[in-house]
């Protein structure tokens, strides 16, 4: 095996906890919505898709920074998954978890080639002058974006960290998670808290969507690209618990980012799926045995 | 900025205009000769795909308003669009669909898996098949009578790469000694990267490192650590649009500036969409690949057409035009819309086929493949696309090594 | 087995052998053709998904092991296409025990079976993506020589009986185990694993039978695949693709019903063609059309499935 540089693996295993940190930030939303409603929302991805969208139409088309688009998508997004859980997957499922993955699939289906009617298919970027950037830290040198991106996302996981523990929307999370049927009867609605459980995951999203789109692109498919690893995470941190998303994502990130340095990008995927078959056969509750 | 996306109503329109051209100028009722055109427009593939069919439009059109097949009585040559979906079996389904209305040809395919499935369920009706972009050597070294290509395949394209390098760098007085080959982990990367470590050597450069990357990538950084670390003199990529434009992008944030990108079947380094986007991460990258004829006037008029309808000018276009153009010239010379007349005529296309925009010699097919094809080498020069080489065909000189 | 029990199938595969007869489209036929290898994808993930109530989102591992050893023993070894398709389905059962035994001796079910499931066909993918002996990311292709002897035939028709047969046989096989203790068992196993075991079943056995069984079946979906294209490369054979063709088909006509896959697949593969004729134009519109068909198929349920109503009735 090559041997790099102490300031080159330094540098990957830095690389690794910023992407990571968005990994983790994508992964969120996804272990919410699993924790709570215990499905696995195949819509994740295209949801990704349609944040960036978002943030990409708000930068060409309002001049809004993708920074600042935060601001109005999130709002927009926590109502569209709102609306989406409560008049859309709630009722077409009928209960059943099979019609909830038939349902998901079809959601991702409808967003991607909606995408793909509106803005065609080609590759989209914003231009932005910060994109090139970068925070030198003695011989390294890392890109602004993904630290701006680091910094955020950290923050949204404390943010969710005190609404789920501190109000009482978020103790009525945790009680629907628990116990259903129980949070049921004490009168908790819960049909009302499972879409404000997607809405959270959604308006995750869109924050993840406008950190990546500086230093990424958007296309009808870029949410696939993440949805796969983000499954690895969840499954890693445990699946239904926030601080286990993201210390799977930073986990994740440092992985790919040393397996891809010495083993090639390619390869190193594989690392990441046999992390994945291995924690899932030893330790299905996740590596860091968190639970929500 | 308005270049950068345009509102869905364009694709309408222009889908529109393709119907409501074909009737409208003909002078003799001739019956009209139905013409497939298959491209991936929905999927992975998409954006390829619709470069494809503007340019197969863009030249059904011209045939159209120009009299179309004069020794078919002006008959107007009707588009049957299929939509690939990105995959083999949605292929092999539109060229069915295709057969059965009665097509006389199918053109396109673009990417090789779905040329090798069309092509061969197009070869049951002896229906003939013109591939557009697909160069998997395997697609006319088969033996199907009914498949043509136009454009060069993979083996020509990557000799070429690697003698063009060769003198590139000869005549600079050789600056590059050490390679580093990124790649896509596909078809066209794999490939090309073997090839690369094969051959470079005996060429006097040493491959100092292979680095393959999987479509879609999420992170180019490592691979900019990685040829940080190497510090080689050339870097060769060979990957589809998104993956190059995150490592040239991430090869300009970190301040890494070898002596030269010489691409190989780039995805983005021959797209103007790059360029214009990026600029000081597109200049002076080169890129060996299809490119239309720079010399030709109706390539910039084509240009110009198409730029109009605030599209970029990708080779996918001026490929479908020409192929469309090949098989027009066909029909012509087989005076019948008969498929086994036309299988005929073009087997036997030669220099006198002229209406094509591809930087070619005289065309002529062997086993179906033509074998004047030939990609050629660009760079991004002053915010534009130029070829620089082979020397017949160029509008540039080569910038190499890069300025310091 | 009664009269009762083959009545359906025997009916279904007269009507079904009779329609090359009528209908002589090569479109029809090659949409036929396809509808059927993907519904016979779909009866291998029914036997697990459907009766066993496992749900895997990974049945691309076995079609994809089985299209790529039928097409590797003949190119590589010039094994005989019909015994190459025979070893082809037997190695995809095989993996599929494999998985099977690793997964359910963890005890993985419900969202983590289907997990791993997925993360195994991607592993697949990534190998044969990478993999010489495969053909790598340029994959692989049989040589084209149309023989009834070589396993290729010039009528899109005889291919279309193949695939129907095939098809037959798997209803066969899902009947005979909805009769048989396996089958009993296996349900027990969905229904209430404790209690199954408690009553005395060996829940790990009855799973792997399953597996090796649903494995085998949707991999001689893959091995057909391969014998109608003559082209695989690991996005085909290991893609995400059938692993959601293969789900959705039981699903949608009735999960752990004889029909069901067979109902869903020809049901959503004609959805995708009519949202296709009316929408075709505008890329993407007529697949965002179909997602809409879908939701609406899962919301309101078609009342004349039967799969469904009987189901319905027997909870």
């Amino acid at each position: 095996m090559r041997s790099f540089p102490i300031e080159i693996v330094g540098e990957a295993v830095l690389n690794g906890l910023l992407t990571g940190a968005i990994y983790g930030l994508v992964a969120l939303g996804l272990t919410l919505v699993y924790g709570v409603l215990h499905i696995i929302n195949f819509a994740h991805g295209a949801l990704l898709t349609l944040a960036m969208y978002g943030a990409f139409v708000a930068w060409h088309t309002f001049g809004l920074d993708p920074y600042l688009a935060i601001l109005p998508l999130v709002p927009l997004f926590f109502a569209l998954g709102y609306g989406v859980q409560r008049f859309i997957i709630g009722p077409a499922s009928r209960g059943q978890d099979s019609n909830i993955l038939l349902v998901t699939l079809g959601l991702s289906i409808i967003i991607e080639n909606v995408m793909l009617a509106v803005f065609r298919s080609d590759t989209l970027s914003v231009q932005v002058d910060y994109a090139m950037e970068v925070v030198e830290l003695g011989p390294m040198l890392l890109g602004y974006p993904r630290v701006v991106g680091f910094c955020v996302a950290f923050l949204v996981a404390l943010l969710l960290f005190v609404l789920l523990t501190m109000t009482d929307t978020g103790r009525a999370i945790r009680a629907v998670a628990k116990e259903r049927t129980g949070a049921a009867l004490v009168g908790i609605n819960v049909g009302h808290v499972y879409a404000v459980t997607f809405g959270i995951g959604a308006a995750c999203l869109a924050v993840a969507a406008c950190l990546l789109l500086p230093f990424f692109y958007v296309n009808p498919r870029v949410g696939n690209a993440f949805v796969l690893v983000a499954f690895t995470i969840v499954v890693l941190g445990g699946m239904g618990s926030v601080p286990g998303a993201l210390l799977g994502g930073l986990f994740i990130g440092v992985v790919e980012s040393l397996s891809g340095l010495y083993l090639g990008d390619s390869l190193g995927q594989l690392g990441i799926f046999l992390i994945f078959i291995l924690v899932l056969l030893f330790r299905p509750t996740g590596l860091f045995g968190a639970k929500a | 900025m308005s270049q950068v996306f345009s509102p869905s109503r364009r694709a309408l329109l222009l889908g529109a205009a393709g119907i409501l051209a074909a009737p409208g100028l003909s002078r003799a009722q001739a019956a009209p000769v139905k013409l497939g055109i298959l491209q991936p427009v929905t999927g992975a593939l998409a954006q390829d795909g619709e470069y494809g069919r503007l340019g197969a439009e863009l030249a059904i059109n011209e045939i159209n308003s120009t009299g179309g097949i004069k020794a078919l009585g002006g008959a107007q040559i009707q588009m049957v669009f299929g939509d690939a979906r990105s995959t083999p079996e949605g292929g092999t389904a539109e060229v069915e669909r295709m057969n059965s209305e009665g097509v006389v040809a199918v053109v396109g395919g673009f990417a090789s898996p779905i040329c090798l499935a069309a092509s061969q369920a197009a070869a049951r009706y002896d229906l003939p098949y013109i591939v557009d972009v697909g160069v998997a050597d395997a697609i006319v070294t088969r033996g199907l009578r009914n498949t043509f290509r136009f454009s060069p395949g993979f083996g020509s394209v990557t000799r070429a790469a690697l003698d063009n390098l060769a003198t590139l760098n000869n005549n600079a007085g050789r600056p590059a000694r050490t390679v580093v080959v990124v790649h896509e982990d596909g078809l066209f990367g794999s490939g090309m990267a073997q090839l690369m470590q094969r051959e470079l050597p005996s060429r006097g450069f040493e491959v100092v490192e292979t680095i393959s990357h999987p479509t879609p990538a999420r992170d180019m950084s490592n691979i900019a650590l990685r040829i940080r670390s190497l510090n080689p003199d050339l870097i060769i990529p060979s990957s589809y649009y998104a993956e190059f434009v995150l490592l040239a992008r991430t090869l300009q944030q970190r301040r890494i500036r070898p002596k030269g990108i010489y691409c190989v079947l780039n995805g983005a380094a021959s797209n103007f969409r790059f360029v214009r986007e990026f600029p000081d991460a597109a200049n002076l990258v080169m890129d060996v690949n299809h490119w239309a004829d720079p010399r030709k006037p109706k390539t910039a008029e084509l240009r110009r057409a198409v730029e109009a309808q605030n599209r970029f000018w990708l080779y996918n276009t001026p490929i479908n035009y020409s192929a469309v153009m090949l098989v027009a010239d066909a029909l012509e010379r087989a005076g019948k819309a008969d498929r086994t007349a036309v299988t005929e005529a073009l087997t036997k296309t030669d220099g006198s086929f002229t209406r094509h925009i591809m930087p070619y010699g005289p065309t002529r097919f062997e086993n179906g493949q033509n074998m004047a094809a030939q990609a050629v080498n660009t760079q991004v020069q002053n915010n534009d696309i130029k070829v620089i080489f082979p020397t017949d065909f160029a509008d540039a000189q080569p910038v190499f090594p890069w300025p310091a | 087995m009664t009269a009762r029990d083959l009545l359906p199938i025997a009916v279904f595969a007269a009507v079904a052998a009779l329609l090359p007869v009528f209908v002589t489209s090569g479109t029809w036929l090659n949409f036929a053709v396809f509808t059927l290898i993907v519904t016979l994808a779909a009866q291998g993930w029914n036997i697990l998904g459907g009766y066993g109530g496992q749900y895997s989102f990974g049945h691309a591992a076995f079609f994809g092991t089985a299209a790529y050893a039928t097409a590797l023993l003949q190119v590589r070894f010039g094994v005989n296409p019909y015994l190459a398709f025979a070893l082809g389905v037997m190695a995809a059962g095989l993996v599929g025990w494999i998985i099977g035994l690793l997964s359910f001796r963890s005890g993985l079910r419900g969202s983590y079976f289907a997990l791993v499931t997925l993360a195994f066909a991607e592993v697949f993918r990534v190998l044969a993506n990478a993999s010489a002996f495969t053909g790598g990311a340029a994959g692989i292709l049989i040589p084209l020589d149309v023989r009834p002897g070589n396993f290729q035939f010039a009528s899109r028709a005889i291919f279309y009986w193949v695939a129907l047969a095939l098809v037959v046989a798997a209803l066969l096989i899902t009947r005979t185990l909805e009769r048989a203790r396996l089958g009993a068992h296996l349900v027990a196993v969905r229904e209430n694993e404790d209690a199954a075991r408690a009553l005395g079943v060996d829940a790990l056995a009855v799973k792997l039978s399953a597996i090796a069984l649903s494995a085998a079946i949707t991999g001689a979906a893959g091995a057909l695949y391969a014998q109608y294209f003559l082209y695989l490369d690991s996005n085909i054979a290991y893609g995400t693709w059938i692993s959601v063709e293969a789900l959705l088909g039981p699903i949608v006509g009735g999960a752990g019903t004889a029909f069901g896959p067979v109902i869903g697949g020809i049901l959503l593969h004609s959805l995708g063609e009519l949202a296709r004729k009316l929408l075709g134009s505008v890329p993407g519109l007529d697949l965002a059309l179909f997602g809409v068909l879908l939701i609406l198929v899962v919301r309101f349920p078609p009342r004349d499935i039967p799969g469904l109503l009987r189901r319905r009735a027997r909870r």
